[in-house]
């Protein structure tokens, strides 16, 4: 294609680079919003790899002595689930919406380091292809997302003397998957760290700061003191494999503990790094669709620092059944109660925001107050699990896999599309659909209780986790139909979506620059924004710059709060 | 107008809605058959289902309250074409303080109950019978040290009102060992000395499952746990320790021709009194496979994958279906342990138990032989 060059009265044509074509503008990029939506779409790709492994276990437990998969191929599948939901799912998807939007809340021209952010980008994309090609290879991970020690040196976790299957490369797919994984979170995080504190607009101090930003802020730093703790456990576990170390292997005088040790001092911020940025996102869509601001900010932002501190301390709450000192118990669960206190006191400001509102029960809305009460149910099974003997009877079995979904799925996923459905019109101008959003958000309500909520039963009457099958007889079969219904229920309410998402795209309503007349910065702008996010400075005089530039009579700075 | 009657219709279809598909969601709360915590048998797992009681009353005057917040909120506030602008309430610290000390009270209330539970179940001194269960890929060991080393698998033999101290030992991957209606889980480690213990009020079976993922067939390491009289039990016991015979007729002595010869089983399969000397020889940790020696007086076999619903009444070698009538197996298909000789990697792909073709004869031949173990 030639474009043409005016320079003073001579027109010259070239050829149209790389970099000016529809493809390079998104290969080359370097700004913000396009590597945010690349992250975004890339996450949400995963999602539906993740999502349909999940229907592949939910297939093989309708009933019991299930013979859909094979052990080998179900251990592969409930491992990769896993792995694909947290580091390829919601990860990146976090990281695509504090890219596109923190920057742009904190009236920034672009990121700290835009290069390193595409760098970021595309090692995600390159590990996630990596970790899912395993599957073609028939060596797909299948010590489960954690991978424990020493089943993992056992290679392909063949019987102890090998007879049945050779050794395979499955669980350095996962060590190399993660490591690779690992070095884009890095890269973001520093990114993140050094944009929040050093580019926000005059007059943004941090007590001026979206909710969503701080959220992200702390995440960053959760990822950079918690990845090197992962990334260290699989170099070990790489040269345990390989290169005949034993660190591990109690035979030689190393220690199976020490893996989960090092894994859930990462595992564990690891899940507060899969939900703080949610926090953000809902501290600033139930503000806006209440029309009020933000009741108790200041205690919002610090029980977010708090809980990221307390992340640290509560590891072992992962391990209360492999014989830990009694002392070292109490410890474990006096630090995980503890924890429990910001994060109800974060429930109880969101609620106090919608008191005495006016509720606009748009999409965004409806996930929003969804999250908070799928996000209770799994707060309270949660501190359940803290009750040191009573975690005893139900940890490893299907209590905590209704735990840690219900604050997951009815957490981080609910949060994610309330944050889908309240920035698509800013990415793209147009509005995703109200009344197939409504759709989806009912079908997600109950098809996530109808999966999880039966799994609390079954772990009470005795179910382990990760089985591929499980006799008949014993009264888990219904409860386990029950789940494999409402993961259909879930996957119909996925369906909806992308038919919302692609007609929407195509025909959508348009939005306007500012559909919900929000309060932050990024509203003011085009939808979507121009390359240079702001023609002139954003002026910052209180947390709502744009309502207070909407509204100048009754401006926040000018009713004396901040 | 005709909005406000349909608006109640909606709020109390909704409602009733709510109600209805909640209550299926409670459906088979039933737990009769279950290996239920809640169904406990003895008293470690009782304190440990008093503290779920406890708890789920903590949580749900919790959920109501909240979840009550939420709906209150949702009926109350929501735009209507006539709602005033809200008051821009940015906070009040009271509140905050309020909101903060009173969950912090209940949770530490908790945290006291928990810990004060968990030091209450440390195991009381004086007698108790030691079993060390040692995890294998994929099936339990029970060996019981004091009492002439007496090595069976996949039942767990123990008397009624004792206490039992439960030595984990493994030599592969991490495992765990959990009885849900006797006690919790404790994880059983490579290089690590972990020890619980339980004890049984009444006599009965119960199950038993392996409850850390440990490869392939972590779904089929069960087990279960038979709880017998004392008197039962010592008879059990004083069985347990003689040794098998060493010659057989009939039918059982093809079997027993088979199982040292060309079946190939005792490669892996030690028999005290046929291919083992004692329970305590040093060869016999060479078998990798369990050990035989009353192999009929078991209930469960191959980790489970066996069981019958009718698992209770009676163990596999008085299961009709694998009753020996004319020469025959009464019902191949049914009768478990016909199947397993049959194709042991058709039921438990991946296991060790990789075996050369048996004939139909060759394995009612197997089967008659281990019939007399009992």
């Amino acid at each position: 294609m030639a474009t043409r060059t005016v320079v003073e009265g001579v027109s010259i044509e070239r050829r149209k680079r790389f970099s000016e074509s529809y493809l390079g503008q998104w290969v080359m990029t370097t700004d913000h919003k396009k590597i945010g939506i690349m992250y975004i779409v890339t996450a949400f790709f995963f999602f539906l790899v993740g999502g349909t492994e999940a229907l592949l276990i939910r297939t093989q437990l309708a009933e019991p002595n299930g013979k859909v998969l094979s052990p080998e191929v179900y251990n592969q599948v409930f491992t990769m689930h896993g792995t694909t939901m947290i580091f390829l799912f919601v990860m990146p998807m976090l990281v695509g919406f504090g890219n596109y939007v923190a920057p742009l809340m904190i009236g920034a021209r672009d990121m700290a380091f835009p290069r390193l952010n595409a760098f970021g980008y595309w090692v995600l994309l390159f590990g996630g292809i990596f970790l899912t090609s395993s599957f073609l290879f028939n060596a797909a991970p299948n010590g489960g997302w954690f991978n424990y020690a020493p089943l993992s040196e056992l290679t392909s976790g063949c019987g102890a003397t090998a007879y049945t299957c050779t050794p395979g490369p499955n669980a350095d797919f996962w060590a190399l998957g993660v490591l690779l994984l690992g070095v884009s979170s890095i890269a973001g995080a520093v990114n993140f760290v050094v944009t929040i504190l050093r580019l926000r607009a005059p007059g943004m101090t941090l007590n001026r700061m979206p909710l969503f930003v701080w959220m992200t802020l702390v995440t960053a730093f959760l990822l950079l003191f918690a990845i090197p703790s992962l990334s260290a456990a699989s170099i070990l576990l790489l040269l345990d494999r390989h290169l005949g170390t034993h660190f591990y292997q109690a035979a030689y005088g190393g220690d199976p503990l020490l893996w989960q040790h090092l894994f859930w001092s990462f595992g564990h911020p690891e899940v507060y790094i899969l939900i703080l940025p949610v926090f953000g996102m809902i501290s600033e869509i139930i503000p806006v669709f209440s029309r009020k601001p933000l009741f108790g900010y200041t205690f919002v932002a610090w029980s977010g620092v708090a809980i990221g501190f307390l992340s640290f301390t509560v590891w072992a709450h992962h391990m209360f059944a492999v014989g830990l000192p009694p002392i070292a118990q109490a410890f474990f669960a006096t630090s995980t109660t503890l924890i429990a206190i910001p994060t109800a006191v974060k429930v109880f400001n969101w609620c106090a925001t919608m008191w005495g509102g006016k509720l606009v029960l748009k999409v965004p809305m409806l996930f929003a107050i969804g999250f908070v009460a799928m996000f209770l149910i799994g707060g309270l099974n949660g501190v359940a699990l803290a009750v040191v003997p009573f975690d005893y009877q139900v940890t490893d079995s299907y209590f905590v896999v209704a735990h840690l979904h219900y604050v997951l799925f009815g957490g981080s996923v609910f949060g994610i599309f309330a944050g889908i459905y309240y920035w698509f019109p800013k990415m793209t101008g147009k509005l995703l659909g109200e009344r197939l959003g409504q759709l989806q958000f009912w079908l997600f309500l109950v098809g996530v209780n109808l999966t999880f909520f039966p799994m609390h039963l079954l772990g009470l009457m005795g179910m382990p986790r990760r089985i591929y099958t499980y006799p008949s007889g014993l009264g888990w079969s219904l409860d386990n139909l029950l789940a494999t219904i409402g993961a259909f229920t879930i996957a119909t309410g996925v369906l909806v979506f992308l038919f919302n998402f692609i007609l929407s795209l195509r025909s959508g309503q348009p939005s306007g620059d500012d559909p919900w007349d929000a309060f932050t910065l990024e509203w003011d702008t085009t939808s979507p924004p121009a390359v240079y996010n702001f023609p002139t400075l954003p002026v910052v005089r209180s947390r709502r710059p744009f309502y207070d530039k909407k509204n100048p009579d009754i401006a926040d700075w000018k009713m004396g709060t901040h | 107008m005709r909005m406000p009657i349909f608006r109640k219709m909606k709020r109390w279809g909704t409602l009733c809605t709510v109600v209805a598909l909640f209550s299926i969601l409670f459906a088979a709360c039933d737990t009769g058959n279950s290996p239920s915590i809640l169904n406990t048998a003895g008293p470690v797992a009782g304190q440990e289902a008093n503290l779920f009681w406890f708890i789920l009353i903590v949580a749900c005057i919790v959920f109501v309250v909240v979840e009550g917040w939420i709906i209150l909120n949702v009926v109350r506030f929501h735009a209507r074409p006539n709602s005033p602008e809200p008051k821009q309430t940015q906070g009040n610290n009271a509140l905050e303080i309020g909101w903060t000390i009173v969950p912090s009270v209940f949770l530490f209330l908790v945290l006291a109950v928990t810990i004060r539970t968990m030091f209450g179940l440390a195991q009381p001194p004086g007698n108790h019978v030691t079993v060390r269960a040692v995890g294998h890929q994929w099936w339990w060991e029970f060996d019981y040290p004091n009492d002439g080393n007496v090595t069976t698998a996949d039942s767990l033999y123990v008397p009624v009102n004792t206490v039992v101290q439960i030595d984990l030992v493994s030599t592969n991957v991490i495992h765990s060992f959990w009885i849900p209606q006797l006690t919790g889980k404790t994880d059983d480690i490579p290089g690590h000395n972990n020890t619980m213990w339980f004890k049984a009020n009444t006599t009965g079976i119960y199950r038993g499952e392996c409850a850390e993922y440990c490869g392939t067939q972590h779904a089929h390491m069960d087990f279960d746990v038979v709880v017998l009289s004392p008197a039962d039990y010592a008879t059990w016991l004083s069985q347990q320790q003689q040794a098998a015979s060493s010659s057989a007729s009939g039918m059982a002595a093809q079997g027993l021709a088979l199982f040292k010869g060309a079946g190939g089983c005792s490669g892996c399969h030690g028999i005290v009194g046929v291919d083992l000397p004692s329970y305590t020889s040093s060869t016999a940790a060479n078998f990798i496979g369990p050990n035989l020696t009353h192999f009929a007086s078991r209930h469960l076999i191959a980790g489970g994958i066996l069981s019958t619903t009718n698992i209770h009444q009676y163990n596999w070698a008085n299961d009709p279906a694998c009753q020996i009538v004319n020469g025959q197996v009464a019902s191949p298909s049914t009768c478990g342990l016909y199947q397993w000789l049959l194709n042991p990697q058709a039921i438990k792909p991946g296991s060790d138990m990789v075996i050369g073709h048996l004939t139909p004869q060759q394995i009612t031949e197997l089967i008659a032989y281990l019939q007399t173990l009992q």
